[in-house]
């Protein structure tokens, strides 16, 4: 019980929590969009790669940090642009071209490194984001050290959550995109574009996609790996559902993941002797699969989900 | 002028032959631009390519033994995809097949010798089916989509037979490498020609596509998961039990793709390691898509992404250009396949307003 | 691109609706083809200020069409459509913008609404009429539809998701819409499909008052009754082409059924059922609601060899429910159905069909066949196990291509032949496909669910009269139709569906559609009729 307590009180435990949260709250916005218009993205976990290796290198070419986070979304918004053309211009199956997609973003992304840095043995570094004080903020008690050791690229998906909660909620074109998710029809009947609202959506949801991978090269670590996403973006997926496509909720369920395994790190250490290391790096696939099974049949899917649109196509 | 698209009633056969071919050439021709990118001359990197595939015996016998087990994991992906379960978690499938065949032929059980390879192709058949009829269930009993939990079950796989082969199955005799106790000398298949690796599993893929075939075109079984595939409303209104269907169409495509797992094991390697499929199950996707979800066309579909794995390798070698172009054509490839379907739905055509 | 010669811009033509300052809207020679279908042939129209136009005809007159070139949602081959602006000029609406149509004032409600439902009311009304990239004008955009709804008597509490709202009141947001974006021609896409006759007689108030306003309105509609009663003039179209054009006044039931229709059709004559044994029962069964499948709160009847049964209701009290329990895809939660005096308890479809049970589905499109499976499978797909289809797990082409070429030939399903898929069959043919696998095996009990929705007059006459033969050979028959014209064809006996519960209204010879009305909406015998 001990162990419990200490690793729950520490503010370490939160601050690495927020972090590993961080590309996920990424990661699900991005999703939560493009779902919200109709459109499942399985191009995710490539954007995931895409990003990070994109942002990564321009920062290691020299374009700054914030210039490679630009770029990162940049290569997201190009994947994006691919799957809205096939999925929302031709109509073609949302689940092969997510998957070509993720193919092609991580086999684009491993080519361009190894071609970019052809004689590198061990992955070369850069500076990345380091760790801001927010005056007021850092202050506050347990939760200040937590969110003291932050960087810029955290925040940012913070304040992503509650603009995307406000554009959604309070906007016209909010009002659009959840209409074009659940019933295309009513939104062309209305003299708006379902294809433009779901490129569009497409395009800046695979942009924030991006942005999670970057995260991970440019803030928690400062290299770029093979396989160093992982499945988060599969991860991403399941949890959109946890989620109920809200974008408050998605930053819980991304913390509450991000909790639970900077938790089973800490438990590692503590335990990691008795049992083997993997079953600790295996629950938060489970528990992915576990969130997905227990909401799924009271999840609110977008009706329009995975439907593709023609013009003046009827019910 | 302007571009009409008509749908079509019909995508004769040649025409779906037309747009896999076209599909894979596409995938090639668009390589050039990362080739000339990486400062190599493209025509020299395709000839390097084609004689790295196909330029020997020794060549060949590689490619066909990549093959195999694209074979049954295009295969798995193929008759998933026909009824519409989405099964993207052939790689995870693949590895328990090899597990099966690791835990059933490595001693553990005595089983007379002539009934050792059997054995441990029916028991990778249930593992990987299994591994399949869950997340099957967990859909029809929960609503839970398998396309996320196929997906994330092939990186708990790994990391349960990674935990198995550093654990209890750990080889004593392979210092300290992370690899399981190798088969008896009875589970291993034997090569199909002295000195090249090509084995019997390309012959056991054969045989599973002319099973599928015949089972699409000539049985109920077929016919029912046509039905349930094209639409489950009708085909529960006419009463066929769709979710037993489902189950049966689940058990073997994780079946097939447990066997590619075995044949890895059993045909090539011999014992099970965390590295043994290098992706097999996501292109068997793209074998799967090539082939327009036909079984006969898999298995060609499985030579031509085998001979681009292999290609590249060998001009990667020659040329210092990354093997990673290898998965740029397969992606590739399942792109331009997929913008090929649009073309088999609609007719192009031009037409001068006045003809309207 | 050739713009002087562009058919759409002559100059003659443009010209010609100018002339009387009261017209709205100006349709001159639209022409739409499908493939070899020629949907649209030449039809004008004109629409003036205060004026209801009914536009009437059979299914697959073209009436539908012709309204979605008018809104934009199909680009006509040939054709203008002229509005009248703002500024009291007639201007040609550019083909295939729904946009366009909206600015310029015309409003359309579609037969399937088009509403968001996980939006309110309120954002579905204001969806598309703020720019996209602003905070939006939530609080103005209440105050001005509150003001609309008490000028035209649309109430609906605009708060409320839409999809917890009722059709009717689904159908009130759908003419708000078009309203607040000032719409001066509202389009109406048989709207009374899904009303009772209740709701429908307060949508025509409503439909007058506008008119009175000065709206000009289409009323699109099949059905004579209604259009004798709230139209100011009827157009008529038959075969893509307009039969004739009258004001509402010089009209009768008789001459509008002749240019609708053409030529005589031989109206199947219903002589009266003899009622045998009991087939099936249903004694106090309640079923869940499912999906969108609707609740069966108390259902209680006996279905009997050689009698239809008519079970009459709006669309969406409980009948999917009924049917469901009937095809066998669900047994009842509480309470008894008896098949043949036995009890069923498990949901069987296939059991069903092979006691002799023959379904028609309600969606014959999505549950009755399978698009992408030829004719001949989708007429050997309920017995597809028996040893006439298969042998030990193997199929028998050669019967199924047997069996579905005497099918063809015996119910004239108009199709390529046996290998043809089943999705290129028109929905008469599709229908012909069920029927001739559904009556072959000569069935003691048969549900037809809306088995004519969206058949032509020939069609229908066809599926009633095989309808008509089965009960004659002794079959019990269920019929579930929101159409009393075709239930007062076929039924000998009325059952009523109001949320759920069955109410047995008797022999139909002794009922009239005022009765059935009132029951459709909930009045039971003996209670006061509506105040209205």
């Amino acid at each position: 019980m001990d162990i419990l307590l200490d690793i729950f009180a520490s503010a370490n435990f939160w601050a690495a929590a927020i972090r590993i949260a961080t590309p996920l709250i990424f990661g699900v916005l991005g999703a939560l969009i493009c779902e919200r218009a109709g459109v499942l993205n399985l191009g995710i976990e490539g954007i995931f790669v895409a990003g990070a290796m994109a942002g990564w290198l321009a920062v290691y070419l020299g374009a700054g940090l914030w210039g490679g986070v630009l770029i990162a979304a940049l290569a997201g918004a190009m994947f994006g642009l691919l799957h809205a053309f096939l999925t929302v211009i031709l109509g073609l199956s949302q689940h092969v071209s997510g998957i070509g997609i993720t193919l092609l973003a991580t086999s684009a992304s491993y080519f361009t490194y190894r071609t970019t840095l052809p004689d590198v043995s061990s992955p070369p570094r850069i500076a990345p984001f380091q760790p801001i004080a927010v005056p007021g903020l850092s202050e506050l008690p347990f939760i200040g050290p937590a969110l003291f050791q932050q960087t810029l690229f955290t925040w940012l998906a913070l304040a992503l959550v509650a603009v995307v909660a406000f554009v959604l909620y309070r906007t016209p074109l909010g009002l659009a995109i959840r209409a074009v998710g659940d019933n295309p029809a009513s939104v062309e009947a209305q003299g708006l574009s379902v294809r433009g609202l779901r490129i569009g959506a497409v395009v800046i949801g695979s942009a924030l996609m991006a942005l999670g991978g970057a995260f991970l090269t440019m803030s928690a670590f400062d290299a770029f790996f093979f396989g160093m996403v992982n499945g988060r973006g599969w991860i991403c997926i399941a949890l959109v559902v946890f989620a109920s496509w809200q974008p408050g909720k998605a930053l819980l369920g991304a913390l509450l993941f991000g909790a639970f395994d900077a938790f089973q790190i800490r438990l590692q250490a503590e335990i990691g002797q008795v049992v083997p290391g993997q079953v600790f790096l295996m629950l938060p696939y489970l528990l992915s699969i576990l969130a997905l099974v227990l909401v799924a049949r009271k999840a609110d899917y977008p009706r329009a989900l995975l439907q593709p649109w023609t013009k003046g196509q009827r019910h | 002028m302007s571009l009409r698209l008509d749908p079509r009633e019909h995508a004769p056969l040649s025409l779906r032959l037309l747009v896999s071919l076209l599909a894979g050439l596409t995938a090639l021709l668009l390589v050039a631009v990362p080739v000339m990118a990486a400062g190599a001359n493209p025509f020299e990197a395709y000839l390097l390519m084609a004689q790295g595939a196909f330029g020997s015996m020794f060549a060949l016998s590689e490619t066909l033994n990549r093959a195999t087990p694209l074979i049954l994991t295009g295969l798995a992906a193929a008759v998933a995809f026909r009824a519409r379960l989405w099964n993207i978690g052939a790689e995870g499938q693949l590895y328990m097949g090899a597990l099966a065949a690791v835990l059933v032929g490595s001693g553990f059980l005595q089983l007379p010798a002539p009934l050792v390879i059997p054995a441990i192709m029916l028991a990778g058949f249930l593992a990987g089916g299994l591994m399949m009829v869950i997340p099957a269930m967990l859909k029809q009993r929960f609503g839970a989509d398998e396309v996320v939990i196929t997906l994330l079950l092939n990186f708990v796989v790994i990391l349960f037979i990674q935990m198995l082969i550093e654990g209890p199955l750990k080889d004593p005799l392979a210092m300290g490498w992370p690899q399981s106790v190798p088969l008896l000398a009875e589970a291993k298949f034997d090569k199909l020609i002295p000195r090249l690796r090509m084995h019997w599993g390309l012959i056991i893929g054969l045989v599973a596509a002319l099973i599928l075939w015949l089972m699409v075109k000539r049985t109920v079984l077929g016919f029912e998961i046509k039905a349930v595939g094209e639409n489950k409303a009708a085909a529960r209104f006419a009463g066929i039990p769709v979710d037993a269907t489902m189950l049966k169409v689940a058990l073997i495509s994780g079946g097939l793709a447990g066997l590619a797992g075995v044949g890895e094991v059993a045909g090539v390697k011999g014992y099970l390691s965390a590295d043994l499929s290098p992706g097999f199950g996501y292109s068997g996707i793209v074998v799967a898509m090539l082939a327009g979800l036909s079984p006969i066309g898999s298995v060609v579909a499985a030579v031509f992404i085998a001979a681009v794995f292999v290609g590249a390798d060998s001009m990667s070698r020659a040329t210092g250009i990354s093997n990673y172009l290898a998965d740029l054509v397969v992606a590739l490839s399942l792109l331009c396949v997929l913008v090929g379907s649009f073309f088999l739905r609609f007719r192009l055509r031009w037409q001068s307003r006045q003809e309207a | 691109m050739g713009v002087p010669d562009h058919p759409n811009i002559s100059k003659s033509e443009a010209q010609e609706p100018m002339t009387d300052p009261a017209i709205l809207l100006s349709l001159s020679n639209i022409t739409k083809r499908f493939g070899a279908l020629v949907a649209n042939d030449a039809i004008s129209l004109d629409l003036r200020k205060g004026e209801i136009l009914a536009l009437l005809g059979e299914n697959g007159a073209g009436k539908t069409t012709l309204m979605n070139i008018l809104f934009g949602h199909y680009v006509q081959d040939e054709g203008t459509v002229r509005v009248r602006t703002n500024g009291g000029n007639m201007t040609a609406l550019p083909p295939g913008s729904p946009g366009a149509a909206l600015s310029a004032g015309v409003g359309m409600v579609h037969q399937h609404f088009t509403l968001a439902e996980n939006l309110s009311g309120l954002d579905n009304i204001r969806l598309g009429t703020e720019p996209l990239l602003s905070l939006g004008r939530r609080a103005t955009a209440r105050t001005r539809i509150k003001s609309i709804i008490a000028e035209s008597g649309l109430e609906v509490d605009l708060d409320r998701r839409v999809a917890d709202l009722t059709v009717g009141e689904k159908q009130r947001i759908e003419i708000l819409k078009a309203l607040y974006r000032d719409a001066r021609v509202l389009i109406l896409d048989e709207p009374t499909a899904v009303l009772t006759p209740q709701e429908a007689e307060g949508l025509f108030v409503v439909l007058r008052r506008l008119a009175a306003n000065g709206l000009g309105v289409i009323f699109i509609s099949h059905k004579l009754g209604e259009v004798l009663a709230v139209s100011h003039r009827i157009m008529v179209l038959r075969g893509g082409k307009k039969a004739g054009e009258l004001t509402t006044a010089e009209a009768d039931r008789r001459s509008i059924a002749d240019l609708m229709v053409g030529k005589a059709v031989a109206q199947v004559t219903r002589t009266p059922g003899r009622a045998g044994d009991p087939l099936l029962e249903l004694d106090h069964v309640t079923l869940a609601k499912s999906g969108s499948r609707s609740a069966v709160a108390d259902a209680s009847f006996t279905l009997r060899a050689g009698e239809i049964t008519g079970l009459a209701g709006v669309s969406g009290n409980g009948q999917a429910g009924i049917a469901a329990m009937l095809s066998g895809l669900a047994v009842p939660d509480t309470g008894i159905m008896r098949l043949f005096g036995a009890p069923v308890t498990r949901a069987d479809p296939r059991r069903l069909v092979q006691q002799g049970v023959a379904r028609m589905p309600e969606d014959r499109q999505h549950d009755g066949v399978v698009g992408t499976m030829s004719v001949a499978d989708n007429i050997a797909i309920e017995e597809i196990r028996s040893p006439g289809f298969s042998r030990f797990g193997l199929l028998d082409n050669n019967a199924m291509r047997a069996r579905a070429e005497s099918a063809i030939a015996a119910y004239d399903v108009r199709c390529p032949g046996p290998d043809a898929e089943a999705r290129l069959l028109s929905g008469g043919n599709v229908q012909k496909l069920i029927l001739a696998r559904v009556l072959e095996r000569e069935p003691r009990i048969i549900l037809a669910n809306q088995p004519t929705r969206g058949l032509d007059i020939g069609a229908q006459a066809e599926v009633h009269r095989r309808i008509l033969a089965a009960r004659d050979r002794g079959a019990a028959v269920l019929v579930i139709s929101e159409d009393l014209d075709e239930l007062f064809a076929l039924a000998d006996r009325f059952l009523v569906i109001h949320a759920g519960d069955v109410v047995d209204a008797g022999p139909a010879d002794a009922l009239d559609r005022a009765t059935i009305g009132l029951l459709m909406a909930g009045q039971s015998h003996t209670t006061e009729p509506l105040a209205q």
